[in-house]
């Protein structure tokens, strides 16, 4: 399995394709250091400026490298998943296309661990992915607007959270994130296996998140009840939980708490059964195909 | 010793398509065996199925006297392919591609055996370069360099001399030739030309529509003592009758364009002499060497199957 692995992470490395993912992340966060370094100040008013009668905000302080990776990630990870499916998309069905699949699934290697091994592979380049993404959007911005308290902004709640009590959030919401990237590539994969050309999955995927993270945005009440708790764009942003902190009853934050963690328990269930059926469903799919192409 | 190769009642059905119809047929150890018909008959389906990469609808196939359904991998270890093109990684080089599928064989890395096999093939001095640069010609080679790179005993190769030049095809010649004589390999190759498996193989089969035609030594099969010999005379309707008069009359084919007789090819220049003395004008006496050309030979002779089956 470990040799399969290796040849499998060769094979995504070696490929240019794999760089474009890598290239956007990092001229995306780059764009938007540079705006809030240039415009932070701004930015910050445009955003919480409805709360200036009420409240003194310390813009400068809040324009610091904690509250820039937040804003990255929240611009950031509702797109990634695309880049995910550039590469999951692409694993098996770009084999078929190319040609590869009839002599790579001729070798003396069981079906499931061909399907297995090429699922852990996605899953090693979407750590990949966030660890770019960690690096760039974090280490970097810390290094340029330096760490603060960070100030989050949740419907009509403000929630501060000490600087000391930020950085096991972000790596929290960083494992969260790639539990839902893991899940997109899961999808994929899926998707891969029942094509035999690389378009038609990545296309897919892509579809099926936007259609699904319109219906768990809409707010519409049939919507919300009989579709909503069961699509998986619903739990895909729970690493946003990670920075609504807890309070007690005198509205004290609770440094190192979290304002509902059941709610993000609930999400990594989910997330993990998805991923769980999708990459059960492409071994199934996958043991049973014709290989035609 | 179990054949290398059994396969008994062998059907693949896709939709409403039946690819392979009860195939059966044997390869023994240190055959070259051919497996001949034309585009679509059902050749790539079957050796996608010896492969396990398409799954059969029925049948049975032993490998090494081993079942295939249930000792795939085991099998698979000790087997080489090359099917169809060879596609293979194009933004890899020649030596990757070769050291990944190594691998995917069970062997460890070894340069020397590499570059041996790459050698073999005429490939080692573009050992770096990327495949996406390649000609047909040379991924093909590339091709029988990963099928035969882990050294396997049996060797399936599908049309491999397909986009090659005369040279090329030469070369892959003379390479099934030496592997089955120098190396004892049993190797099993198709083709939609005769002239290619006549050249090489020492028993064939030949498929059409799915169905097994025929099966048995090349030699045998491809006998010039009983070639097709086509006759164009201008008038077919009064040749064919003045030829019914004559001792030429069981020879005469009754299918297929034109006049054909099946017959020694050594016996012409006497039809011709028979031709001219019953006053027909004879414009061209040739013979037939095209697969459709033998099929028909085949078929329009009842019994032939049977008396060439295994």
């Amino acid at each position: 399995m470990w040799k399969l692995l290796q040849i499998e992470l060769f094979k995504i490395f070696r490929k240019p394709r794999t760089y474009i993912a890598f290239a956007a992340i990092a001229a995306f966060i780059l764009l938007i250091q540079l705006a809030l370094l240039v415009n932070g100040r701004q930015y910050l008013e445009f955003m919480l400026g409805f709360l200036d009668d009420g409240f003194f905000i310390p813009y400068d302080q809040i324009n610091n490298g904690y509250w820039i990776c937040f804003t990255i990630l929240n611009l950031l990870l509702i797109h990634v998943p695309i880049l995910v499916a550039l590469v999951a998309g692409d694993i098996v069905s770009g084999e078929a296309n190319m040609g590869t699949l009839r002599l790579l699934a001729s070798k003396p290697v069981s079906r499931s661990q061909i399907i297995l091994a090429k699922f852990m592979a996605s899953v090693f380049y979407v750590i990949a992915l966030l660890f770019w993404m960690a690096l760039i959007a974090l280490v970097l911005s810390l290094v340029l607007f330096g760490a603060n308290d960070v100030v989050v902004a949740k419907s009509t709640e403000l929630h501060q959270i000490e600087k000391a009590d930020v950085l096991w959030r972000y790596f929290a919401a960083f494992g969260f994130a790639s539990l839902a990237l893991i899940m997109v590539a899961s999808l994929s994969l899926l998707l891969s296996t029942l094509s035999d050309n690389s378009i038609g999955p990545i296309v897919a995927t892509v579809c099926i998140i936007i259609v699904c993270t319109l219906i768990s945005e809409m707010q519409i009440p049939l919507y919300d009840k009989y579709l909503r708790p069961y699509l998986f764009t619903t739990y895909m942003l729970g690493w946003k939980g990670f920075f609504y902190i807890g309070v007690d009853a005198d509205g004290q934050t609770i440094k190192g708490s979290l304002q509902n963690g059941p709610a993000i328990l609930k999400s990594i269930g989910v997330l993990l059964a998805y991923i769980v059926f999708f990459v059960s469903a492409s071994v199934f799919v996958f043991r049973k195909k014709d290989i035609l192409s | 010793m179990p054949p290398v190769i059994s396969v008994r009642h062998l059907s693949k059905q896709f939709g409403d398509t039946l690819a392979v119809d009860d195939l059966s047929f044997t390869v023994h150890e240190g055959d070259i065996y051919g497996f001949l018909g034309q585009n679509g008959a059902g050749k790539s389906t079957t050796i996608r199925m010896l492969l396990s990469l398409v799954k059969p609808s029925s049948g049975e196939i032993r490998i090494f006297g081993k079942d295939l359904n249930s000792h795939r991998s085991s099998i698979l270890r000790q087997v080489g392919a090359l099917i169809e093109k060879p596609d293979l990684y194009k933004y890899l080089s020649a030596y990757e591609n070769l050291a990944l599928f190594a691998k995917l064989s069970g062997l460890k890395a070894d340069r020397r055996l590499f570059m041996h096999k790459l050698d073999m093939v005429g490939l080692a001095g573009r050992a770096s370069g990327k495949v996406k640069t390649f000609s047909q010609g040379m991924k093909q080679r590339l091709g029988i360099a990963v099928a035969l790179v882990h050294d396997p005993p049996l060797i399936l190769l599908d049309e491999p001399v397909n986009g090659l030049d005369p040279q090329g095809i030469a070369d892959i010649r003379n390479l099934i030739r030496s592997l089955s004589r120098d190396e004892g390999k049993t190797i099993l190759i198709s083709s939609h030309l005769l002239s290619e498996i006549e050249l090489t193989a020492n028993r064939m089969l030949i498929i059409h529509q799915g169905r097994k035609m025929v099966e048995g030594e090349v030699s045998a099969l491809l006998d010039p003592t009983r070639s097709l010999v086509q006759l164009d005379t201008g008038n077919d309707v009064e040749t064919r009758q003045k030829l019914q008069q004559t001792g030429w009359k069981d020879l005469v084919q009754t299918t297929g364009d034109g006049i054909q007789l099946k017959m020694d090819l050594k016996k012409v220049p006497e039809l011709v002499s028979d031709l001219v003395r019953m006053k027909v004008q004879v414009i061209s006496v040739k013979p037939s060497s095209t697969l459709e050309d033998y099929f028909l030979s085949l078929t329009t002779r009842p019994g032939h199957v049977e008396a060439f089956t295994d």
